[in-house]
């Protein structure tokens, strides 16, 4: 690992959109989905930039839409999807590619880290042939550089050179998963996608692995999309957070901002029911109820069945996004953002 | 001095070369809840596996009130009456239910099995009720329920014995934040009301500082840190569990010393 790196929170961080000049890493505006058989869309208005070596956080519970936002980025949808809006990745549309533009997509513009190594890796081929494949295989590179670049981002996860000759079923999941965002980084892409890359990794290995995309991230100017239900992962480790529920963004702001001062019930009520370690003791405060189910169309507020702020508007009329008062950056869907007391979720 | 609850005395387990639990002690007292945490590998796992009866033990003792269930039982009797004392719940509920049963008929089945002879209707109905279940999701197969639905079936099931001590492993590790927070203040609440034992087994420290007592923290099989879980998160003495302290994500965390401390501390170790 680099040891000349600074600490990430000595590093500044880039503004929203990123370095100028350059396109964002991804531009997701207004993505409208839906499924076959079902009553409301599961992506319902989208807008989503992560900009150039930015790290953003894509935050929401089960169902929510965060793992098909991020998987709409690389175009891998369910059969028999209908989507609407744009999806620009360093500039270009993804939703409107042709074979030969996604195949470019998905093996150098952007790449995707899963939660569970082991389900992405085959297991019968060795380490070197599973990271140079890709490349290989789309004539990017000829094979003795492939195994340079091999070599070189196998050195920079933190692993020895020994690895390409080991069996996936030779290294722990730590070790995988950096072999996983070795893999990632192979075509030296623009946008990494990272969807629960650390949910299947005990604690002290998530630390080193979040450490060494963020080492990564200074160092190759990649922009990141982090996909993850830990609240406090997201706080902890991005420059700007969004807070999903029911196929909608119903926050977005800087990380710092969000957690200290939500401006959305949900957000809030999903900072209160986490057990933490500084959280106050005694009961959680738990939300009750579901979230709302694709086979029925809500109207208004999809939070407003389980929402203690709740009034005879919400169940009416949707929201809109606006932003804080003083901070432009710092939105929220919520007709009653206001009346959320300044309280700190998890300070 | 009355017997505790659950008494776990010098319990040792190998698989080849690796001892997996290497002499592990502790008591759990009435209606107590005590929380086992570490990583994978640390043997937690194990450990309550032998406990409920799942795995034998190379060494060591499990006693419940002074009983010891180390030995084979003898009978059907015996198995049952064991199965009476320890009753678990896993961390998935989506594979410890069986997908073709409905809840009604998974407590029916635990009730005819263990009080032969009494209608199960009413110990169903109050059941449901205490693990926060309608009547109407007694008829529900488990694909027509949520996570959370399930793991209240887990638990229902569990509970439906009246078994002294409950062993939860990883058991709402699988769930949603506002989900875990309903399974958790229902678990406070069934232990509150039944007096029932908690061994909380899990890797997660917000949880244990939420819903236990005493906490033993486990390392490579062995116990490295115990104590009263307020007293050990405030001032941790191993330089492990502070390493766990430390590694739970917040604002202004730093991973790159998390790491830093992480080898330092595998270079600490004697060879194994």
């Amino acid at each position: 690992m680099n040891t000349t790196e600074q600490h990430p929170a000595d590093t500044p961080r880039p503004a929203p959109g990123g370095r100028p000049n350059t396109p964002a890493a991804l531009d997701i505006r207004n993505l409208r989905m839906r499924l076959p058989h079902t009553a409301r869309p599961v992506l319902d208005g989208v807008d989503l930039t992560v900009g150039a070596g930015e790290t953003v956080a894509l935050v929401g519970e089960s169902g929510s839409g965060k793992t098909l936002t991020s998987r709409t980025v690389l175009r891998l949808l369910p059969a028999g999807t209908t989507t609407e809006g744009t999806v620009h990745v360093a500039g270009d549309d993804v939703l409107t590619m042709n074979a030969r533009q996604l195949r470019h997509l998905r093996t150098r513009t952007a790449a995707m880290i899963f939660q569970d190594p082991r389900a992405a890796i085959n297991p019968l081929r060795r380490i070197g042939d599973f990271l140079t494949e890709s490349v290989r295989l789309n004539k990017i590179m000829t094979p003795a550089a492939a195994q340079a670049r091999a070599g070189e981002l196998l050195e920079a996860v933190g692993l020895t050179t020994e690895v390409p000759r080991r069996y996936p079923g030779q290294l722990s999941g730590g070790m995988l998963q950096r072999v996983m965002i070795a893999a990632a980084l192979m075509g030296d892409p623009t946008l990494l996608l990272a969807d629960e890359p650390t949910t299947a990794l005990d604690v002290t290995t998530q630390a080193e692995v979040v450490a060494l995309l963020g080492d990564l991230r200074a160092r190759f100017g990649t922009g990141l999309l982090f996909v993850t239900h830990d609240l406090g992962l997201a706080a902890a480790i991005s420059d700007r957070v969004y807070v999903m529920y029911a196929g909608r963004i119903a926050e977005t702001g800087p990380a710092a901002s969000v957690f200290a001062r939500p401006r959305h019930p949900y957000t809030k009520a999903l900072l209160d029911s986490t057990p933490g370690l500084d959280a106050p003791p005694g009961r959680l405060v738990a939300i009750d109820g579901q979230p709302p189910d694709l086979r029925r169309e809500p109207t208004g507020c999809p939070f407003a069945p389980r929402c203690a702020h709740a009034t005879e508007l919400c169940t009416t009329e949707t929201p809109r996004s606006m932003p804080a008062r003083g901070e432009p950056a710092h939105t929220a869907a919520c007709h009653h953002s206001d009346r959320l007391e300044g309280t700190p979720g998890d300070a | 001095m009355p017997e505790p609850l659950l008494e776990v005395r010098g319990l040792c387990r190998t698989f080849g070369d690796v001892r997996a639990v290497d002499d592990v002690t502790f008591t759990l007292p009435d209606g107590g809840s005590l929380g086992i945490v570490g990583e994978s590998g640390s043997g937690k796992t194990t450990t309550a596996r032998i406990v409920v009866g799942l795995d034998r033990a190379d060494a060591g003792h499990v006693r419940v009130r002074g009983q010891d269930r180390t030995t084979q039982p003898r009978g059907r009797a015996e198995r049952l009456a064991r199965a009476r004392q320890i009753q678990m719940v896993f961390q998935d509920p989506y594979l410890s239910l069986d997908p073709r049963t409905s809840v009604e008929a998974v407590l029916r089945e635990t009730l005819e099995l263990h009080r032969p002879g009494t209608d199960p209707a009413p110990r169903i109905r109050e059941l449901l009720d205490q693990v926060g279940l309608g009547t109407r999701a007694a008829d529900a197969l488990p694909r027509e329920l949520s996570g959370g639905q399930r793991q209240r079936v887990a638990i229902a099931r569990a509970l439906a014995v009246e078994p002294a001590v409950l062993v939860l492993d990883e058991a709402v590790a699988a769930l949603d934040v506002s989900v875990q927070a309903q399974i958790l203040n229902l678990l406070a609440d069934i232990r509150d009301a039944t007096g029932v034992g908690y061994l909380f087994i899990t890797h997660d420290l917000g949880v244990v500082r939420c819903v236990t007592d005493d906490v033993i923290v486990m390392r490579r099989g062995r116990i490295v840190e115990s104590g009263r879980t307020a007293d050990v998160l405030a001032l941790p003495n191993h330089a492990y569990t502070r390493l766990l302290m430390d590694s739970v994500p917040r604002p202004g965390w730093d991973p790159h010393a998390i790491g830093a401390a992480r080898r330092a501390l595998r270079n600490d170790d004697t060879p194994a």
